[in-house]
């Protein structure tokens, strides 16, 4: 029997069984984590029915089912054990002070869903669920009772949103463009000043210049203020099915739906507006609410200015240290040292990066090349740059060692055959080993990316802010503003999920965010991956 | 020919070819064939291990000569002292003169990019870049700063050709060489060494990778070859030596033993360890 055994042991059955369970089980937690995000994140989007109860003492409650459960320590005798409970997301903060209610199964008396509620996305307070009891403009009604009230005010939201778009270009491109003009004049006259000459015709030109951009600031500031008293001409007065007023303007609203007469396809199509809304949009409330466009934008911007700082850094690190240096102790204990990089904490890479690029190079730059915004920083606070410079040195020791990788992968009949042609070192290294090796790099570009789009922590310390005023990137010269601070996935999900005033609210958001970090996660990746394949299939053609 | 070879096989007057080569005096002179590459006297090191030793010989132009002997005979070692390809291992010395019409190869005021257009190698390992075929034949060219398409048309038509290869591929110039046969591979590597137009072509063991028929093609090619350049070939397989080399050099354990007539190392060796070996009594 014991040699049944041992035969058993020794045939490696096991071992293979083993091998496979471990495959199993990573691949399941991979697939658990993406699933749990894919399913709360996913579920955002689509718009949920509502729900109208009346409870056995009278009142009524309307909102989204959002779970049920058993009530935990419900062994007392006033809770029976096996009772259940529903929560409901109820909205109306305003008026209830919390977005979510739990109801006990057996308090429901009744329950269905009215085709006639609406669900109302505001501007402030969050959702209001509840129906419409007149539309006026100004002291006149114009529609009164729900039916009616809703028809009004279709064209209504439609209009106040259009405004808002209008309030918005007008905001951020019109007056925008006029504040960068003001300031850059302002820089300058201060500029002169700091070299001795506020006396010259230049001071009194440019002086007379910001007067004029001033007075056609003030002019935009009128029409804006038109604009928004456009806003406040109708108001609407919402019933929450209590019966409880609420009076609010028109512009207040982002939109008005009625779930529950929704048909399936209508549902669909708002699913994807919905999707496309959270990708292009800014964010509203605190970031609960709204899009996160100028996240998703920052973080890839800034992967990207960091892969074109680590890829060029690291490359030549690693020729040099493959190709040129003498494989000895020094290069041994070099290498050691680079790998041990990779396992440094991110935040002490935030600290440096802080430290370093923040105060000292951009205390410098600020002092030699924007001493006329002093004491304002300009590059001597975090921004953009300094961030994707942080997570290039986060993440050249992966560069360094796969290229060194992909390096000695390159057949050394390569480097002869090159040489042997009359190449010099350099041009074999330009024209064979480099293409050889690229498959490396850009495996080492996308270890890199994986890493440094996941990070948060060190970007706290060197340039990312909850909201961002602008974006890294406009149509003011020179286009890309590297100092600028922004926003960015990763810290959009701790921000939100964590130093959000209410933070129930703001679950969805959270896995909304998460999904579409890993969706960028992913995009990058795969784009990067297809670079790879392609240089790949450039240099090397099917076995015959 | 017999004659004009012997007369370039005439030793020189250093001590160590007192025991190697002396076997071939000749007093006949001829100025049809005349040496391409001396070797005097030379011994090479690689860090501590002495790979050659006194090794001291004369490769006429226009001839193949063929290197034999066992593994680690430091046949090799010599074939690439000829293109300074040995510079590239650490640690590696060389003492003695090798020259090349004349000018030794080893003097300071040599470029040696210069040198390795002159003297092409082709390897064991075929070794075509993961290119094209035509980007592998330009290689060489384009380092030169040819840079007309024309003429580089030509250069890889012409070389293709030499290399017997041409009407194999010239339908897919601009498909991967990796996608070729390895006899093909080995030979775009004879043509991408012809395009820079050497004067020597060195061959590091060319043939033992590939199955006969491609062997085959490139020994016919090597007949063709010679009248352009000259031919210095290191291989393991005797039958090879004897067929296609007119001169052939017997090495064992860093000394040359025997160098000859190929007809007569096959034939009439006068060195009896030669005579082991071309019988297969060892190595």
């Amino acid at each position: 029997m014991p040699d049944r055994i041992k035969k058993f042991l020794d045939s490696g059955a096991l071992f293979i069984w083993f091998c496979g369970t471990a495959v199993a089980a990573s691949l399941l937690m991979v697939g658990g984590v993406l699933l749990l995000i894919m399913i709360n994140g996913l579920g955002f989007f689509w718009p949920h029915a509502l729900v109208e109860m009346t409870l056995s003492d009278g009142t009524r409650v309307l909102g989204e089912l959002k779970s049920e459960e058993v009530i935990p320590y419900s062994e007392t005798p006033e809770f029976p054990k096996g009772k259940t409970r529903v929560r409901l997301k109820v909205g109306n903060r305003d008026l209830y002070g919390l977005d979510f209610r739990w109801v006990d199964t057996d308090r429901i008396a009744s329950a269905d869903s009215p085709k006639d509620a609406v669900a109302f996305e505001r501007r402030e307070w969050g959702n209001f669920y509840g129906r419409i009891r007149e539309v006026s403009r100004g002291e006149d009604i114009v529609a009164t009772g729900n039916q009616e009230g809703w028809q009004a005010l279709q064209p209504l939201i439609g209009r106040a949103n259009d405004l808002h778009e209008e309030i918005e270009h007008l905001q951020r491109d019109v007056i925008g463009d006029i504040n960068y003009e003001i300031e850059g004049t302002r820089l300058r006259i201060r500029e002169l000043e700091l070299h001795g000459r506020s006396q010259t015709p230049e001071v009194t030109e440019l002086q007379a210049a910001t007067k004029q951009l001033e007075s056609r600031y003030h002019k935009h500031v009128e029409t804006l203020r038109a604009l928004s008293r456009q806003l406040d001409e109708y108001s609407v007065v919402l019933v929450e099915t209590n019966g409880s007023e609420k009076r609010l303007a028109v512009g207040q609203i982002v939109k008005a739906l009625r779930p529950n007469d929704m048909s399936l396809i209508e549902k669909i199509l708002r699913y994807f507006i919905n999707f496309w809304s959270v990708l292009s949009e800014e964010p509203r409330e605190a970031n609960t609410e709204g899009g996160i466009f100028p996240a998703i934008f920052g973080t890839v911007m800034m992967v990207l200015i960091m892969s074109v700082a680590v890829v060029p850094f690291g490359v030549l690190a690693a020729f040099y240290l493959r190709e040129y240096a003498r494989q000895g102790l020094i290069v041994r204990v070099i290498r050691i040292a680079v790998n041990n990089l990779a396992g440094v904490p991110s935040i002490v890479f935030g600290v440096f990066g802080l430290g370093f690029f923040v105060y000292a190079v951009g205390g410098t730059i600020d002092n030699l090349f924007y001493p006329e915004a002093l004491p304002t920083p300009t590059f001597g606070t975090g921004g953009i740059l300094w961030a994707s410079f942080t997570l290039a040195l986060l993440t050249v020791p992966v560069v360094i060692v796969s290229t060194e990788e992909g390096l000695s992968a390159v057949p050394q009949e390569y480097r002869e055959g090159s040489l042997a042609l009359g190449a010099t070192k350099f041009e074999s290294m330009l024209r064979v080993i480099l293409p050889s090796a690229l498959p490396g790099i850009l495996t080492g570009l996308i270890l890199a990316v994986a890493r440094a789009t996941g990070e948060v922590a060190p970007l706290m310390l060197t340039g990312v802010v909850k909201l961002a005023p602008a974006l890294p990137l406009d149509h003011h010269f020179p286009f890309l503003h590297f100092e600028r601070k922004f926003m960015h996935l990763g810290f959009h999900i701790f921000d939100v999920g964590f130093q959000s005033p209410n933070v129930e609210a703001a679950k969805p958001m959270v896995y909304v965010t998460t999904l579409i970090l890993v969706m960028v996660v992913i995009g990058l990746n795969l784009s990067a991956v297809a670079l790879r394949n392609y240089m790949q299939k450039k240099f090397k053609a099917s076995a015959v | 020919m017999s004659a004009g070879i012997d007369a370039v096989l005439q030793p020189h007057h250093t001590a160590a070819q007192q025991t190697a080569n002396t076997t071939m005096a000749s007093t006949q002179r001829s100025q049809d064939i005349k040496p391409k590459i001396t070797v005097e006297n030379t011994d090479f090191f690689y860090g501590e291990k002495q790979a050659l030793f006194r090794v001291a010989l004369t490769v006429p132009a226009h001839q193949v000569t063929a290197f034999i002997g066992p593994s680690g005979c430091g046949k090799s070692t010599l074939l690439r002292c000829f293109n300074r390809l040995n510079d590239l291992v650490e640690g590696a010395r060389i003492t003695g003169r090798i020259c090349l019409d004349g000018k030794d190869i080893y003097a300071p005021s040599v470029d040696v990019t210069d040198l390795r257009t002159r003297v092409g190698m082709v390897f064991q390992k075929v070794n075509p870049f993961p290119k094209s075929i035509y980007q592998n034949v330009v290689y060489g060219p384009q380092l030169q700063g040819v840079r007309r398409r024309s003429v580089l048309d030509g250069i890889v038509e012409e070389s293709l050709q030499g290399a017997g290869l041409w009407e194999e591929v010239k339908d897919r110039l601009h498909q991967s060489a990796l996608g070729l046969s390895g006899g093909q591979q080995q030979r775009l590597c004879i043509a991408r060494a012809l395009a820079v137009n050497p004067e020597v072509l060195l061959m590091d063991e060319p043939c033992s990778a590939l199955d006969p028929i491609s062997t085959a093609k490139i020994e016919e090619l090597l007949h063709s070859l010679k009248a352009q350049l000259t031919v210095v070939i290191v291989t393991h397989n005797m039958q090879q030596a004897a067929r296609i080399s007119d001169l052939t050099g017997f090495f064992l354990m860093g000394e040359l033993i025997e160098y000859a007539e190929t007809k007569t190392i096959f034939t009439n060796p006068s060195d009896s360890r030669t005579e082991d070996y071309v019988t297969g009594r060892f190595g």
